[in-house]
């Protein structure tokens, strides 16, 4: 029962059911925490749940109620011992779907749509733009709705994004799928049998599933080869490892909100032909192509032709269609050539261990953006563009689409027109050298004439401080940093010298001198020890690693 | 003992001070360079007092027992404090042993001017020997004070700072004038309040994070003042070793202020921190920081490759640098990389963490220079900032508009994963906001450092 008295559970129920009618503009001193609910997931086959018992504890922390549905973790291996121990109750369907917020995994079900309570808060992936049907579904049952999949690309919004999430498990499980299927080693060996290559590995988009594709393909020992149309990710592709395929002006800038837009006719064209020539020559092709849940073709039936019996391709695209013409989405098939394609659709259902607790922290982040008291009480700041462009209704009001947000990774033109340009710059620097150099010369000049006024002997001391300035300056500027301070107590010391001068005053006749002497010389004295002893210390401390 | 004699002994013993600060360059000769300066400045004052005794008019028992008890209280009191300092007090300690030198420099002037004839030379000498003498004492007083918290260490700021300290620079030119015309001590007196004066405002007028620059400013002024005593003694081992001194301390002055991207001038002329608008620049940086656990680090640790840690000042005052070099050990057994990167102005003095890791005997060869580790962060798993703030700010290179902007820091903010040890979200010594601290590669782990680190140390 955890952060729950015992007992308390019926009587919250009420409480929550008339508190949260009014939720935003409530301003009752002693509120009631909101309970989350958190459902079994309905769709065939799906192993995630949307909290992990190490989320609900973070959960909790945020000063909700958690409630789980019972056998909601089953798919992915969490125990109700394990949710009860980080602080939920487990509670079965009606309790879970009358909760303030439900959050979970896939879009739900008219049915379960029913079951929400009007004035509950929503949390899953939702696919607004491509399921008019279920927002206003939601919108007649006043219903406010968060989707998980509408978080806008800006990089404070990064750690609620489940599509990144998802997208990053689906490229590790498509090479994973893709090892199962291939006859043959990843990595490349030589043996006393003789030797094999390593797998040849081509990737179609270096999105996160692209990358986290090339970053487990290379792995496990793949030679990797990785092309996107956008040419300021060869950079990604190259820092993990990967070859960026380039094609010939096939490469489109970056379009305002992140995702990769659609090719004109000339750069399909050039673009085609690099595709068959890198897939003909792979061993495995993973295609990751999804341009706003459309799936462009890229792998066209020919190309298929062209691959190698025993070639495998992989096609994380297939729930929008599928970037290869032969796939079947949800099925894994093998061309008339021999070429598997796999379009399974669930690879991130298939480790829902992992996937859940990523999926799960994702929500917390939400939470947390939403619970700026860490009260347990829902906030909606329609005025922050992450909750704005996520919210899909809000009690009776449908607010998709929101208004389009500027992605933050977006390079600032260069060259802004403040500030000077560089030549500006530079010829500045130079006018400040050329009048640092005049004066240096006048300072010269002067010094030279006040010396040659100056008594002989005088002089000879005078040549030999400038001699021991340039001394001093030569031994000391290639010290090292970390001996600074050392440095430092040691010169403190060295400096103590002036003891010399204060000794040799102590002999004097008159007592004010000798007094004032011995004075100096005591407080010198301290310096010339003190500053030795504790650069020693220091310096003695100084160990290189054995 | 004849005066050349002596001159020999002042020509070598030059020679191993030179010597003595070359081999300081590098750690492998960093102990022969402290020996050779023991060496250098024990044969000086065996020489010395040879000559002193010499030269005494007062019989020679009497003046030999003055300086052996001079000597007496030079070792007991030297060696006391150089044992009983703790290493997160050293910059307080060099502080106070700087305005040793500038007192013993100002009354080795009034002796010398009582002493010797008056020709216009020498009282030039003396004038400026105390001059500088009684900067160095007053400003290593407030140095010290400041850095022993005894004061504010805020910068003082007086209306008008800069041209009170001209207006006192151009009465010490006119006290100089009368000086040479009348050779009567008035001047002297009067010039030597002045200059007390004018070190305490200029150390009172800069902030407490300048106070590396301070402290190696006034470490040169000291090297200054006995080139002065040396001048007007006609002592040449006194002017070769100020000057050395002088020099050094004003170069590894401008190291600090290069390390900091601010004038040198600007410094001593203090007032950073002051002008307008620095206070608060969090427009645009507000936003939700992820706070972790301790248990959570450790878990971050252990599946880490690469780990770096930025110390700051904040681990000097928790102390935390013993649990941290322990941490680092047990890293370093299971086989995860871990270094440190330290940013030059990192302390209150500069190479204060490395002096401090040293002290917790964490090996050298692992604790690495800003730009030494700058270039390597993106390929490093967790970044530990242990109590630094301004030096790992990334407005320094993002914004222009911030008061830190164009500073080099240590950009920890490129690895994979940052955690931030703090006690509050309060700003650093700028007073600039961290936009480091709302990144979201970033988890803050708020509490004392020390008590965290244990509590890591205890969940590896």
């Amino acid at each position: 029962m955890g952060a729950r008295p015992a007992g308390a559970g019926a009587d919250d129920r009420t409480l929550n059911g008339t508190t949260s009618d009014a939720t935003p503009g409530l301003t009752t001193k002693e509120r009631i925490a909101m309970q989350i609910g958190i459902p079994t997931e309905s769709r065939v086959g799906e192993r995630l749940v949307a909290a992990t018992p190490k989320t609900v504890a973070q959960l909790v922390g945020l000063g909700y109620d958690v409630v789980v549905q019972r056998g909601a973790g089953d798919g992915a291996t969490f125990d109700a011992a394990a949710y009860e121990a980080a602080g939920a109750r487990t509670v079965d369907a009606a309790e879970v779907w009358a909760s303030d917020v439900v959050a979970k995994v896939n879009p739900p079900t008219s049915a379960e749509v029913e079951t929400l309570r009007p004035g509950a808060t929503l949390v899953a992936m939702l696919a607004p733009a491509a399921r008019p049907e279920l927002v206003e579904q939601l919108h007649e049952r006043g219903v406010t709705a968060l989707a998980l999949d509408a978080v806008p690309r800006v990089s404070r919004a990064q750690s609620l994004d489940v599509l990144s999430t998802l997208s990053n498990v689906a490229g590790y499980r498509a090479v994973v799928e893709a090892a199962q299927v291939y006859g043959g080693m990843f990595t490349g060996q030589v043996t006393a049998a003789g030797k094999t290559p390593p797998a040849r590995v081509f990737i179609i988009g270096a999105g996160v599933a692209g990358l986290a594709a090339i970053g487990a393909a290379g792995a496990m020992g793949a030679r990797v080869r990785a092309f996107d149309v956008r040419p300021e990710v060869g950079e990604q592709i190259e820092s993990m490892g990967a070859t960026f395929v380039q094609a010939e002006a096939a490469q489109q800038a970056v379009s305002a909100d992140g995702y990769a837009s659609a090719l004109t006719a000339e750069q399909e064209e050039l673009t085609a032909q690099m595709y068959a020539a890198e897939s003909a020559d792979a061993d495995i092709v993973i295609t990751t192509a999804l341009v706003r849940g459309h799936a462009p073709t890229t792998i066209t039936a020919a190309m298929v032709a062209g691959m190698r019996a025993g070639s495998v391709i992989v096609d994380l695209a297939a729930s929008g269609g599928g970037n290869c013409e032969l796939t079947v989405p949800g099925r894994t098939v093998v061309s008339d050539n021999g070429v598997t394609i796999v379009g399974d659709t669930d690879l991130t259902s298939r480790m829902p261990q992992h996937t859940s607790q990523l999926f799960g922290t994702n929500i917390v982040h939400l939470l947390q953006l939403l619970t700026p008291d860490k009260d347990g009480q829902l906030v909606l700041d329609l005025d922050d563009p992450v909750v704005r462009g996520m919210t899909v209704t809000r009690a009776g009001e449908v607010l998709w689409p929101p208004p389009p947000v500027q992605v933050s990774a977006a390079q600032p033109a260069p060259a802004d027109a403040a500030g000077p340009t560089p030549q500006e710059r530079a010829a500045d620097a130079a006018r400040r050298k050329q009048r640092g150099s005049v004066a240096l010369a006048l300072v010269a000049v002067l010094v030279m004439l006040g010396v040659s006024f100056a008594p002989a002997a005088f002089l000879g001391h005078f040549t030999v401080f400038v001699l021991a300035v340039i001394v001093g300056y030569y031994v000391i500027s290639n010290v090292s940093h970390s001996l600074h301070t050392p440095l430092m107590a040691q010169t403190n010391a060295i400096s103590g010298i002036i003891l010399v001068g204060a000794l040799l005053q102590i002999g004097d006749d008159s007592a004010l001198v000798t007094t004032l002497a011995v004075v100096a010389a005591s407080v010198a004295s301290i310096n010339v020890f003190g500053g030795f002893l504790v650069a020693n210390r220091m310096i003695r401390m100084f160990r290189k690693d054995a | 003992m004849p005066q050349s004699l002596a001159q020999a002994v002042y020509l070598l013993a030059a020679v191993l001070f030179v010597l003595s600060l070359a081999g300081l360059s590098k750690q492998e000769t960093a102990r022969r360079g402290n020996l050779s300066g023991i060496v250098g400045m024990a044969l000086a004052l065996a020489a010395t007092v040879a000559l002193a005794l010499d030269h005494s008019e007062r019989p020679v028992a009497v003046t030999g027992s003055l300086i052996l008890l001079v000597l007496l209280v030079g070792a007991t009191v030297g060696t006391w404090q150089a044992r009983r300092v703790e290493m997160t007090q050293m910059p307080e300690l060099i502080a106070v042993l700087h305005s040793f030198v500038g007192l013993a420099a100002v009354l080795v002037g009034y002796n010398s001017f009582l002493t010797e004839p008056a020709d216009p030379a020498h009282l030039v000498e003396v004038f400026l020997g105390v001059l500088i003498g009684a900067v160095t004492f007053t400003g290593s007083i407030v140095a010290y004070l400041k850095l022993s918290a005894r004061m504010r260490s805020a910068p003082l700021s007086l209306p008008g700072r800069n041209w009170l300290n001209l207006a006192m620079v151009v009465v010490c030119g006119g006290l100089l004038a009368w000086f040479l015309v009348t050779h009567g001590v008035l001047p002297l007196l009067l010039m030597t309040a002045v200059a007390l004066a004018l070190g305490w405002h200029l150390v009172a007028s800069i902030g407490g994070g300048d106070m590396p620059v301070v402290v190696s400013m006034l470490n040169s002024y000291s090297g200054w003042a006995a080139a002065a005593a040396g001048f007007m003694l006609g002592n040449d081992l006194l002017i070769v070793t100020g000057a050395l001194v002088g020099s050094s301390g004003a170069i590894l002055s401008w190291f600090m202020c290069r390390a900091m991207n601010r004038s040198f001038v600007s410094v001593i002329l203090g007032g950073f921190g002051t002008e307008g608008g620095t206070v608060v620049s969090s427009d645009g940086v507000v936003g939700t920081h992820h706070e972790i656990t301790a248990p959570g680090v450790a878990e971050l640790l252990l599946g880490a490759r690469t780990v770096v840690i930025t110390p700051g000042y904040g681990m000097a005052v928790a102390k935390a640098q013993y649990p941290v070099a322990e941490l680092v050990g047990k890293l370093r057994a299971r086989g995860i990389e871990v270094r440190f990167g330290v940013h030059p102005v990192a302390g209150r003095l500069p190479g204060h963490m490395n002096v401090l890791l040293a002290e917790a005997r964490v090996p050298y060869d692992i604790v690495l220079e800003m730009d030494e580790i700058n270039g390597d962060l993106a390929e490093t798993d967790v970044v530990l900032v242990i109590g630094a703030n301004d030096t790992v700010n990334p407005a320094a290179v993002d914004d222009p508009s911030s008061p830190i902007a164009g500073m080099p820091v240590l950009e920890v903010w490129k690895a994979a994963q940052v955690v931030v040890f703090k006690r509050s979200m309060a700003t650093g010594y700028a007073g600039v906001q961290n936009p480091l601290f709302f990144r979201e590669n970033t988890s803050m782990l708020f509490g004392d450092a020390k008590v965290q680190v244990e509590q890591i140390m205890l969940a590896v």
